[in-house]
């Protein structure tokens, strides 16, 4: 199963030219959901007036070189590995997430557009990815959803209270999962059977959800939360810092603080 | 005045939540992000700001004189065991202040006054309180003011 493109099998009943489509309409809603998104919330216009603010309080200006090596210390530490959230579970749980998301997206993208030929065969390796990125998302997302979503960590819900911030992660699990329930189904050999047809439809109403439903749920974070971080690092170095003060030089005797506990005195 | 959320800058960890003494830093239902659910129920106390790991939480001032331009945001280094103030005026000045984390952990440092020596009478004369000045981990004496620098009917 891990190492069998289930595109390539996939393409033996349906055109492949209607495999590749679907994806470029899934961009298509990808791009129009963020656009419409940002008209409406005027997240640029805040990010843009707020840089304007930062450069009129700026202490020292940056010159392109001094920007280009923050935005890349961004890039690395901040935003590839989820530096937000601190060390502990919750930034493992995402980081497990964000990059198995990224290599079941892909590796899906190179198997659908260069390996669903009938003469061509799909090299063991994005199958393999699409599978642990799939695996990966399914650890760490579900993980995030039982026990360190915020909702049942800090305020006591349920699990399975659902609200509509919980539209991206559960329309990403339902990818992922069914992702590999039709992989794993369709390497079984039923003959013909109606089971990974079915997951097969599952998967692609899950896409279409994820994808379809950008506007409405908290897709776009992936393109705000990096300009966000470079932001802030930026801020940081031009001593503007938000108007927030600086990092402190604590004399000897002031010594270790408080730990700070997790939430969930509830 | 009361609390609201950057919401760029919150990551809906929920520490706000959970030390609000009020009750009203919530999670909204739509984007997974801190919000205060009452404003006029927040008495400033500050407890959400210095205690978010994002700085995402900040105080609104007044509508008189909030579009003036003054900003008083502070910085919270457990690690250091400071917190650290800048306090930004209307007219540009800016000044920082640094004071030491001086909370404990729960239950624990509770003095027991009925196993320590009784105080003489020059230790209640005194201006030091009660383990001053080696409960305050600092090097040498706390600075004093003497008593015939006071005002006359300043009461002491």
């Amino acid at each position: 199963m891990m190492s069998t493109n289930p595109f390539s099998a996939l393409a033996e009943n349906i055109p492949s030219v209607f495999i590749q489509g679907f994806v470029l309409f899934m961009l298509l809603l990808i791009f129009f959901g963020t656009v419409i998104q940002m008209i409406h919330h005027k997240n640029l216009t805040y990010f843009f007036r707020n840089a304007k603010k930062a450069k009129l309080s700026a202490e020292k200006k940056l010159g392109a070189g001094e920007r280009a090596a923050i935005i890349a210390k961004t890039v690395v530490h901040d935003i590839a590995t989820t530096a937000e959230l601190g060390a502990g579970k919750r930034r493992v749980a995402h980081v497990l997430g964000m990059w198995g998301t990224i290599l079941f997206w892909i590796a899906s993208v190179v198997m659908i557009f260069c390996y669903t030929s009938i003469d061509v065969e799909t090299p063991t390796l994005w199958p393999m990815m699409w599978h642990i990125g799939a695996i990966m998302t399914c650890i760490g997302g579900y993980w995030f959803w039982l026990f360190l979503r915020v909702d049942v960590l800090a305020e006591a819900h349920p699990w399975y209270r659902i609200i509509k911030a919980d539209l991206f992660v559960l329309t990403l699990l339902a990818c992922a999962t069914t992702g590999l329930a039709w992989s794993y189904t369709q390497s079984l050999n039923l003959e013909n059977r109606w089971d990974d047809k079915v997951f097969l439809i599952l998967y692609i109403i899950s896409n279409l959800a994820l994808f379809g439903g950008v506007y409405w749920s908290k897709f776009a974070h992936m393109f705000y939360k990096p300009g966000a971080a470079i932001q802030k690092n930026l801020a940081e170095a031009d001593g503007s810092r938000d108007n927030l003060p600086p990092l402190a030089e604590a004399p000897k005797q002031f010594g270790l603080g408080i730990k700070r506990e997790q939430p969930k005195h509830y | 005045m009361s609390t609201f959320v950057y919401m760029t800058r919150c990551d809906g960890c929920g520490h706000c939540v959970d030390i609000c003494p009020s009750d009203i830093m919530h999670i909204d239902e739509n984007i997974r992000r801190a919000v205060n659910i009452e404003p006029n129920f927040c008495w400033e106390c500050y407890s959400c700001v210095k205690a978010c790991p994002n700085h995402a939480i900040d105080v609104r001032g007044y509508a008189d004189f909030a579009p003036m331009g003054h900003s008083v945001r502070v910085r919270r280094e457990e690690e250091k065991g400071t917190i650290s103030w800048k306090i930004k005026f209307r007219n540009g000045t800016t000044k920082d202040f640094v004071s030491p984390i001086t909370t404990k952990p729960w239950g624990e440092f509770i003095p027991k006054l009925a196993e320590a020596d009784k105080p003489n009478q020059e230790e209640i004369n005194s201006q030091r309180l009660y383990t001053e000045p080696e409960g305050l981990n600092i090097d040498g004496e706390l600075p004093a003011v003497p008593k015939d620098s006071f005002k006359k009917g300043v009461y002491y």
